[in-house]
């Protein structure tokens, strides 16, 4: 690599940002615009008994009130689970959930009509525990009417390879734990947001903080019953997603149906607690795990029974039931492998996709059992955990393909840096270290709804003035995808970064790309923005060569010039450009990404299948205080295998953010509820690490090189996470002997524990 | 509404606003300065940062009429034109931020508190953010690129 690719490089929208220039969706303002105020459930399950809108229909300023009847069709980002409509239709199925919606002159007065609507509620039995959910109820009493033998289960995700429960019923060397984690939430720090406009062609255009603004307009359109062409989604600088904007929303829907109905811009901007309520975070979780060993240490059998709360609506929920279980198949061995998953629905905020997706809770309780087999069996955990690993160019039990695999160099690199060899077991009473390792795919093979067309397109466009622009609706979120495609155009056309420029997101004008989840982006639109600008390349060649008689292949593009190794041609960019427009003028070239052909053929194959898995091994340092329970996490050292970084600045930020989410979820977050009422719908309450709880950081790059990645990158946005929290559990059992079965660790807990063992 | 005239970024003039209404909204809705951010609304998050004569206040839990008579310097006050000031070239140049949300107010906290404590310690600056709440990051680089620009500052 001689250019921009692999380079430490700010992002491209750095200077905007750090000036308030960046225009996120809350800063779009419109001549004309009303402001959108939501009246929300005040019950958890009940009946819409009446809905009295006249008095908030007279107040001063309102324009319009829409409710539920008016925007029926069901929606939802899975096609197997479109469970959710704009607004609650004669039941509301948890405290929160929008019943009407004002659109008003001013926020104030949307406020103030709010105020004026009066429901009448009848109550249905409600429930908050998936222990309630999988009873059987009346008919009644489900929370929907698809649900299967009067229950409240969402979907039961089960596989099973090779009788795991035989093996372990007999096995010699066996670890069994009961584990519970609390619901978590992405705290992302722009509130959702969305501006529509209904156009004067009979066209909608909204604005809004999606990480999906392709399935967003794929969802409109069947909401609205417009037609897809006339339908345009832009995403504006996005404040954070880590997949909390990753499906279409309710308000959405609302602004956009406003926005038709009244022929005005419409805003809907949520409040805190409103961000709080929407919720669609990682699921409140309880697994059931055995974990079985030969006298070697080599992992003979794994099975886990999951019971994820999913909340009120299926959001991204089959897929998550999937991916708790068969994301457990990596990064090691595991031959007899069984799992079962079932999602209940729950009278509460409904739970989605969050940093991770699926697999940060199970991964928790596999990285536990093993270190407690380790303890038991008297074996270093690394060394147990090296002794599994699964092999580069191989395959797990349920057939994903492994390709490149850094995780021997991971696990070998945080146990040098922070000398755990000579370390671990031998700190003083109250210090600990624990280790954990990690596996997450790199992009999900199969799209979300089933097409014929390539997961992602880029188009790169070559003009006179030597600009290139780069076309992908791709999602920047912060993890600087935006960055990358002028990396990628810099590096194939050999030219400065500055030449290149985006346009993205915009479904009017960018081409499809599915969005920024499962961690696809780097992968897939990496390959294609390559592709795209190689065949930019190519036609340049193809020019040049003709112009100067020159064969193309021997003609090279590097550092703004355009030259044969023997110089018999040696002419700069502009020059270059100026003989490619010849007769011609500008053109755009296409490349795009689809998966190859992955996977087994049973049922449930297609889950977690990804064209390349990445790898990480995490250590951490903790100090617990035996006296009073607090557990401080002072360093940790992570090495993550991505393939190849092609930013280093952004790889090691993916990670660091890792740590701090993850180190959230382990020590103090979680959505407490009572009777279906959130206890802590803000920041003083809900407890996310600041500045000053952050450990250092060591953070190391590993790279594997993917024979399939661009110039052989995969994932780093949410693979490292799944270390973090279970090498911090572990250093607790390393430094006071408790095992934390509950996240998170509160000092409660560990007080509690260490009462125990006395 | 009540008329009040405002001192904001060297520039005076007058607005009508509520008697209730904080200088965030102020600042966003009626002067158009979009760049101070509205994360919580509720004082647990900094992204509202403003300097009110120098110092940093909260945005979200000021109240406009409180404003009325002092110098307040936003965000896009910091730097007019060609040349970033040093914490931001130094958050453009570490990452020190990712979706740039939480940045202006970042920016509004570590400058003043630069200024103050031009010898601050890593751990010092570390507090000094503790009231600016960053999703992204792990706030590992951002803390990197207030000790560089202190660095660059002393120099
Ligand atoms: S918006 Fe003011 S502190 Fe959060
Ligand atoms: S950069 Fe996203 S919240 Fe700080």
């Amino acid at each position: 690599m001689t250019g921009a690719i692999g380079k430490p490089t700010p992002y491209i929208d750095a200077v905007q940002k750090v000036t308030g220039q960046a225009m996120y969706a809350d800063d779009y303002k419109f001549p004309n615009m009303v402001y959108v105020s939501c009246l929300r459930s005040t019950e958890s399950h009940a009946k819409i008994k009446s809905l009295e809108l006249k008095k908030a229909e007279a107040s001063p300023g309102v324009v319009a009130i829409v409710t539920g009847k008016d925007i029926p069709v069901p929606f939802g980002v899975l096609s197997i689970s479109r469970d959710e409509t704009a607004m609650a239709i004669e039941k509301v199925r948890y405290q929160g959930e929008i019943v009407a919606a004002v659109a008003a002159e001013t926020i104030e007065a949307a406020e103030a009509g709010v105020k004026l609507i009066n429901v009448e509620y009848e109550p249905l039995t409600e429930f908050f525990t998936p222990q309630d959910s999988l009873k059987t109820c009346t008919p009644d009493e489900q929370i929907h009417a698809h649900t299967k033998d009067h229950k409240n289960i969402h979907k039961t995700a089960e596989l099973r390879f090779n009788e795991p429960e035989k093996e372990l019923e007999t096995a010699k060397h066996k670890q069994t734990g009961n584990f519970k984690f609390a619901g978590v939430t992405h705290g992302f720090t722009e509130p959702h947001s969305a501006v529509a406009m209904w156009n004067g062609d009979e066209t909608l255009t909204i604005i809004s903080a999606t990480q999906v603004p392709h399935y967003l307009q794929k969802n409109l359109s069947k909401v609205l019953g417009l037609p897809l062409h006339k339908i345009q989604v832009k995403k504006p600088v996005l404040g954070g997603g880590f997949g909390g904007k990753s499906d279409p929303f309710p308000h959405e829907m609302i602004v956009s149906f406003l926005s038709k109905k009244i022929k005005r811009p419409v805003k809907c901007t949520f409040s805190r607690e409103e961000v709080f309520i929407t919720h669609h975070g990682r699921h409140p979780t309880e697994i059931n795990m055995s974990l079985s060993c030969d006298d070697g240490g080599k992992i003979t059998a794994l099975d886990a029974d999951i019971i994820i709360d999913g909340g009120a609506y299926g959001s991204f929920g089959v897929v998550t039931s999937y991916y708790n279980g068969v994301l457990l198949q990596g990064p090691y061995l595991i031959d007899k492998f069984g799992f079962r998953t079932r999602r209940t629905y729950t009278n509460k905020h409904q739970c989605g996709a969050m940093r991770g997706h699926g697999a940060v809770n199970p991964r928790y309780a596999v990285e536990t059992l093993l270190d407690m087999m380790a303890h038991d069996m008297e074996m270093d955990p690394c060394d147990l955990r090296e002794k599994n690993f699964l092999s580069d160019h191989s395959s797990t039990v349920g057939e994903f393909r492994i390709t490149s695999n850094g995780i021997r160099d991971c696990i070998a690199a945080v146990r040098k840096k922070s000398d755990w060899d000579n370390r671990y077991g031998n700190l003083p009473y109250g210090h600990g270290l624990g280790v954990a390792c990690g596996f997450f795919i790199s992009g999900s093979a199969l799209p979300i709804l089933w097409n014929r067309y390539p997961q992602t397109v880029v188009h790169a466009k070559l003009d006179f003035d030597g600009r290139i622009v780069m076309f992908s609706g791709a999602s920047d979120i912060g993890q600087g995808s935006d960055t990358m495609l002028v990396q990628i155009a810099a590096e194939e056309l050999g030219i400065p970064m500055d030449f290149v420029q985006v346009e993205v997101s915009d479904t009017k004008t960018t081409p499809v790309d599915l969005g920024s989840y499962s961690s696809r982006v780097t992968f897939m639109v990496g390959n294609a923005a390559k592709s795209a600008a190689s065949n930019i390349r190519r036609e340049m060649a193809k020019a040049i060569s003709k112009e100067k008689d020159t064969p193309a292949e021997n003609i090279t593009f590097k550092n703004g010039r355009i030259f044969t190794n023997d110089k018999s041609l040696d002419i700069s960019w502009e020059e270059g450009v100026e003989m490619a427009m010849a007769g011609r003028g500008a053109f755009v070239e296409s490349g795009f990404y689809i998966s190859p052909k992955l996977g087994g053929n049973f049922k449930g194959a297609g889950a977690g299948l990804s064209p390349s898995y990445s790898f990480g091994a995490f250590i951490s340092e903790v100090e617990v205080n035996p006296k009073t329970g607090e557990t401080n996490v002072i360093k940790v050292w992570g090495a993550h295998d991505c393939g190849k970084a092609l930013n280093p600045l952004a790889v090691e930020g993916q990670i660091e953010g890792s740590i701090h989410m993850g180190l959230g979820q382990t020590m103090s977050e979680e959505m407490r509820y009572k009777n279906g009422q959130q206890l802590n719908a803000n920041f003083f309450d809900y407890r996310i690490p600041s500045s000053l709880d952050t450990p250092d950081m060591d953070v190391t790059i590993i790279e594997s090189n993917d024979p399939e990645g661009p110039y052989g990158a995969k994932e780093a946005g949410e693979g490292p996470i799944h270390p973090v929290l279970p090498s911090i559990g572990n250093a607790v059992f390393d430094a006071v002997g408790v095992r934390m079965m509950e996240l998170p660790i509160t000092p409660d807990k560990v007080l509690k524990k260490i009462k125990e063992n006395a | 509404m009540e008329k009040v005239t405002l001192t904001v970024n060297g520039f005076t003039q007058s607005v009508l606003v509520e008697s209730h209404e904080t200088i965030l909204d102020t600042l966003r809705n009626r002067l158009n300065l979009t760049g101070t951010k509205k994360c919580c609304d509720e004082g647990t998050c900094g992204s509202c940062t403003i300097l009110m004569d120098g110092k940093p206040v909260l945005g979200c839990l000021t109240p406009t009429l409180r404003c009325v008579g002092k110098e307040i310097l936003t965000i896009e006050g910091i730097s007019s034109g060609e040349s970033l000031h040093l914490v931001q070239k130094h958050l453009v140049k570490s990452l020190g931020l990712q979706c740039g949300f939480c940045t202006p107010g970042v920016v509004m906290t570590a400058i003043p508190f630069l200024e103050e404590n031009p010898h601050a310690s890593r751990n010092e600056i570390k507090e000094s953010l503790s009231g600016n709440l960053c999703r992204c990051t792990g706030y590992k680089k951002i803390i990197d690129a207030v000790e560089n620009a202190a660095e660059e500052m002393r120099s």
